[in-house]
């Protein structure tokens, strides 16, 4: 903010103020209806459009001379009154004019609102608005290089690289205010949107009167409605609808943070894992051959007392036998031997083969939890369907075996956040590009074999 | 720096010199153009009615720019078919000179520097046609027949009779910016870069009411 004493030469810009302090405003009725304007950047504004009956106004003009007829079809009330003022990017700005621009995409048009935002030390911004989604714009001065990225042209801006979105023919369709520019019904420029969110790149091409292209670029930062609403004093403006072409995707960056937390909760798991397998005896406790006829007597036997030492830990049991298109049942109890508590469980072994493949399987294993220290004995009671049938088979057990399928079940329960999170960002992606130039549909293919080579 | 004055040969009153290398001014009481002629100052125009102006620059205030302080002492006023613009003329307190525009209030630093290679004439020039100058890569963005509109204040040069002048502008990657200025037979460079307001700690700016 300008600090010290004035010497404002106002010789030359008319009378100031008290404090030597110029007027920027100025109050006139519009020649063609007598409504009455204020104009709020004198000086500056080439164009002031009556908001009654649509004439457009030499601004520089004492006079105020209709320069022209704005043709317009449609009312619009900017939602940020003209007049408004509000802090955005860390100054103080104030709403001097509104247009409304239009384009047309596969017959349907599409208009946005565009308010012109001056502060007479910064310049001019604006503030586009398009169904709730809102974007502060500036212009830009350094020049963008050409590229591609992903099989789109692109542009590169300090180091930023903005992937083309959509071109379009952009028709000013309603206008409100003043501007730096002189107002024409019907102006129409080349819009060409790259985006990088929360940031989109504009190039917008005019045809001067002379004939020759001007381009000009601009960069827009998306902005969500409270941001306006705080920024300008304004109750309840309309919620966004759909996604916009340069919002930022609430779930990548969600994404990120998930996958960091996956990345190391699994560090944890893979400790724990490792741990469990380390602290684990894994020792072998019996290991025995047996063989089994029906009819040859009691089928059920025990076996001798065997030793279950260390800490409170599981029991695994190796059923292995040399069954052969049949099928066997074992009972099994492993038994304390003293108080007589018993674990019991069943296993059924079948195996089958023919010319066409096989089915089952010979072996099987059991595990049994939380087996107190102690000495035991396993009881077997062995069971198949024919009499003739010589079944070989061995068992072992084993003491404290390393048990992997908690952590793997684990490791899928971790993994499904940072998918659902994924999935998510990935469809607002595709609700994005579903807007642009590359959703298969319509205008996409016109757009993306001409834009290699600007 | 040291205060300077002269009379105004045209009314006789005091004009006060912000920079000693002014070769042009005008007089803030009757308006007229003065220029140096040897030693003596002489009055070879009078200013006519500057447009209506917004610009928060004026002549006095001082700003810093690269670690130097600089003062406003004069400027050049354009006009053009989308509006007008100001070129501020800067004395820097080392004694180099340099101008700050003011286009509908975006700012751009600039210096003049003799072309690393030739300039072509305005009627050769090509929009987009791109020049290595100074290691930066500078593409033609808009060239422009502008009408002199005025002059006020100390200028490095006489600079009062023009009437169309062309300018060619030209932008690089980095918002580094170069004007060619075909006012003279021999066409001028003046290269810079664009510059945010705050950027230059200006200081003794014009007060607008109500901001």
């Amino acid at each position: 903010m300008p600090t010290g004493e004035s010497k404002a030469d106002v010789r030359l810009d008319g009378p100031g103020g008290p404090s030597g302090a110029v007027a920027l405003t100025r109050a006139l009725n519009c020649p063609n209806c007598g409504a009455s304007l204020t104009m709020r950047a004198a000086g500056h504004s080439l164009s002031i459009v009556c908001d009654s009956c649509h004439s457009v106004l030499d601004a520089k003009d004492e006079n105020y001379q209709v320069l022209s007829q704005f043709e317009s079809k449609m009312r619009f009330q900017p939602l940020v009154p003209l007049g408004s003022r509000g802090r955005m990017a860390g100054q103080i700005w104030e709403v001097i004019g509104a247009q409304v621009r239009t384009i047309e995409v596969d017959g349907v048009a599409y208009s946005w609102s565009e308010h012109l935002l001056f502060n007479p030390y910064q310049g001019f911004r604006y503030l586009t608005h398009y169904q709730g989604h809102w974007n502060f714009v500036r212009t830009v001065q350094a020049l963008p290089l050409g590229s591609s990225h992903m099989g789109k042209p692109a542009v590169i801006l300090q180091g930023e690289t903005y992937t083309h979105f959509q071109t379009a023919q952009a028709q000013t369709t309603f206008v409100v205010g003043e501007f730096p520019w002189e107002v024409h019904s019907g102006d129409v420029a080349e819009v060409r949107d790259y985006i990088a969110p929360p940031h989109m790149l504009s190039s917008e091409a005019t045809t001067a009167e002379a004939g020759a292209e001007e381009i000009t670029w601009s960069l827009s930062t998306y902005m969500a409605a409270s941001e306006i609403e705080q920024a300008f004093k304004i109750p309840r403006l309309p919620p966004p609808a759909g996604i916009f072409a340069d919002q930022p995707n609430p779930y990548a960056a969600r994404a990120k943070g998930i996958w960091g937390s996956f990345g190391l909760l699994l560090l944890a798991l893979l400790v724990a894992a490792i741990g469990s397998i380390a602290l684990s005896s894994n020792k072998e406790i019996f290991s025995h051959d047996y063989s089994f006829r029906r009819g040859a007597g009691e089928p059920s036997f025990v076996t001798e007392p065997f030793e279950l030492t260390g800490r409170t830990s599981n029991v695994e049991l190796n059923l292995d036998t040399d069954i052969y298109n049949n099928w066997a049942y074992f009972n099994f109890a492993l038994i304390d031997q003293d108080n007589n508590k018993a674990y019991d469980f069943g296993r059924e072994v079948s195996y089958y083969t023919d010319s066409d493949g096989s089915e089952g399987s010979k072996s099987d294993t059991a595990t049994i939890p939380s087996v107190p220290p102690g000495r035991y004995y396993l009881r077997v009671e062995p069971e198949t369907p024919d009499a003739a049938y010589d079944l070989h088979y061995h068992l072992r057990l084993r003491r404290d075996v390393p048990n992997l399928t908690f952590f793997l079940l684990a490791f899928f329960a971790l993994l499904i956040p940072p998918i659902i999170v994924q999935w998510r960002s990935a469809a607002f992606e595709g609700h994005r590009w579903m807007e642009s130039d590359y959703s298969g549909r319509g205008a996409a293919s016109v757009f993306s074999s001409s834009g290699d080579d600007d | 720096m040291p205060a300077k004055t002269a009379n105004c040969p045209n009314c006789g009153a005091p004009v006060e010199f912000l920079w000693s290398a002014a070769v042009q001014t005008t007089c803030p009481y009757c308006k007229s153009i003065i220029v140096r002629r040897d030693v003596n100052w002489q009055k070879v125009g009078e200013i006519a009615d500057l447009p209506l102006d917004a610009s928060p620059i004026q002549i006095g205030a001082e700003g810093v720019y690269r670690q130097k302080a600089f003062v406003v002492v004069g400027r050049i006023i354009y006009e053009y078919e989308r509006g007008g613009w100001n070129e501020w003329h800067l004395a820097f307190n080392d004694g180099t000179s340099g101008w700050l525009s003011d286009a509908q209030l975006d700012f751009a630093i600039s210096f003049q520097h003799a072309p690393p290679s030739p300039l072509p004439p305005a009627g050769n020039l090509q929009p987009m046609q791109t020049f290595a100058w100074f290691n930066q890569q500078y593409s033609v963005t808009t060239i422009t027949v502008a009408n002199y509109a005025g002059v006020q204040g100390e200028l490095p040069f006489e600079y009062w009779d023009k009437s169309k002048v062309t300018f060619a502008d030209l932008k690089s990657p980095d918002a580094h910016f170069a004007t060619i200025d075909y006012s003279e037979s021999t066409p001028l460079l003046f290269v810079g870069e664009s510059i945010e307001y705050d950027a230059l700690q200006l200081k003794n700016v014009r007060l607008f009411e109500k901001w």
